[in-house]
């Protein structure tokens, strides 16, 4: 079996991670920030790694501006909802996924204004694309740090550095690039960047997340989700300070402890190796498909433009059933389809039908790169002579 | 007996990563209940040599970790509030 599909979750994890949680459920089993006995006092220490191991990654000094949410999606939403208020204005690139697009959606029909900057055919934005669209209203902008979809990258210090120069809060939606590419909110001057705790983190499901860079006025964004926090329990309103303020609720502390042992190895590994060897990956997988009659590869062509994401078409076959064929009679397990994106597809001309997206990790070899190729062959040749 | 100061802070969150800061100073901290007589906080203090109050403060300043006070704890307080150690 050859598993493609890191952008949907990494996997396999490395093994610290399983044992993590194992170790968790065995030893300490409590609930952090209630109560103040021994293991409660642990699990807040194992919640603490995780917030400086995702800080350390993604570039904050302190890690209390580490806001742990169920996913990224959550983190998106927490943004999304608490700063666009009835006639805020906010901008996005034409390259966003539909945890952006369905709330902007919804807080549309309650008065904010959503603009789209169109992207070019390979999906790629600049700053200057962006600047001609900020308004006197303009509250937030948004971008995909790496699509989904086809990988391609946009350059979120070059707009971080605009929407400073505007005094507009920036949203970098990192779930596909965080741990896979270096990120450095501190540096880039990224207001807010919402993370996935199960891609590129390599940790479990259920984790994600919300950096908050130092510059935040906390007191603008409300918390979307309000309860008990273990602190300040004698008030009936929500703390205002971090990381309590927006973590309200028994977390996901079973997860959060995957997920330090998942971004320790990460960090252990080094980013730049893991982006070496995923480019490495990624650039075989271009070069082998291009070399296929009647497939099709979007976005940049280049490795180097693009996070580990290869998304194509195949001549005369639905998505669909190449993938089904695929995972049938050569074990390639991938997505096909719209990857809950089709603002994405829409830029780059594949709507409705999708296309196939293989999604190459960490732990993904070249001689499983080379076979996928192969295997894609085999089915685009048959759908070619067929 | 050294006297003693009880570092106050909003939260467990905080609790902990000010013993985590502290520790990694060399510092010598233990985290104890939140003496009631000095909050109405339900949770957790970081409990440190008066000696240490001023750089404990810069050090947590420093790291960013919000603290309320720093409290002197009198010997006579001292034996009202059973400072039990918690945790590791």
């Amino acid at each position: 079996m050859i598993y493609l599909d890191n952008a949907a979750t990494s996997w396999p994890k490395p093994p610290g991670v399983a044992d993590a949680m194992v170790r968790f459920l065995r030893d300490v089993g409590a609930s952090p920030g209630r109560s103040g006995h021994a293991l409660a006092n642990e699990a807040e220490r194992i919640r603490l790694d995780a917030r400086e191991a995702v800080a350390e990654l993604l570039g904050l000094r302190n890690p209390l501006r580490v806001v742990f949410t169920a996913n990224a999606t959550a983190a998106l939403n927490l943004v999304l909802h608490g700063l666009l208020t009835p006639g805020a204005h906010v901008v996005i690139s034409g390259m966003e996924h539909n945890a952006v697009m369905r709330p902007l959606r919804s807080l549309e029909t309650g008065g904010a204004a959503v603009t789209i900057v169109p992207c070019g055919a390979d999906g790629a934005l600049t700053a200057a694309d962006i600047e001609e669209y900020l308004r006197p209203t303009t509250r937030l902008l948004v971008v995909n740090h790496a699509s989904n979809v086809c990988g391609t990258v946009q350059p979120v210090g070059e707009i971080a550095a605009l929407a400073r120069r505007h005094g507009i809060a920036l949203l970098v939606d990192a779930a596909q690039t965080g741990g896979c590419r270096p990120i450095d909110v501190t540096g880039d001057g990224i207001d807010l960047l919402a993370f996935s705790g199960h891609k590129g983190l390599l940790g479990p499901t259920g984790t994600g997340g919300l950096v908050i860079h130092e510059d935040f006025d906390i007191d603008r964004l409300p918390a979307l989700i309000q309860g008990g926090t273990g602190s300040r329990s004698e008030h009936e309103r929500q703390p205002d300070f971090l990381p309590d303020k927006y973590e309200a609720g028994t977390p996901n502390i079973v997860g959060l402890a995957g997920l330090a042992a998942g971004v320790r190895f990460v960090l252990e590994r080094g980013v730049e190796a893991i982006r070496r060897h995923e480019q490495d990956l990624t650039g075989r997988l271009l070069a082998g498909l291009r070399e296929i009659a009647g497939v099709r590869i979007l976005g940049p062509q280049d490795a180097g433009q693009r996070a580990a994401v290869v998304s194509f078409t195949v001549a005369g076959r639905a998505s669909s059933d190449v993938a089904y064929e695929l995972e049938q009679r050569f074990g390639v397990l991938c997505r096909p389809g719209l990857h809950c994106a089709p603002l994405a597809h829409r830029t780059l001309g594949t709507l409705p039908g999708g296309t196939v997206r293989f999604a190459p990790g960490l732990f993904n070899t070249v001689e499983q790169i080379a076979a996928a190729v192969d295997a894609v062959r085999e089915v685009a040749g048959a759908a070619t002579h067929g | 007996m050294a006297e003693l100061a009880v570092i106050l802070v909003h939260s467990t969150s905080h609790a902990i990563a000010a013993e985590r800061v502290l520790k990694r100073a060399g510092l010598e901290v233990k985290l104890v209940p939140t003496p009631r007589h000095l909050s109405s906080n339900c949770g957790s203090a970081v409990r440190i040599p008066a000696r240490d109050g001023a750089v404990c403060e810069q050090l947590l300043q420093a790291a960013g970790v919000p603290v309320d006070r720093i409290e002197l704890l009198s010997e006579r307080k001292r034996g009202q509030e059973p400072f039990s150690e918690k945790g590791s």
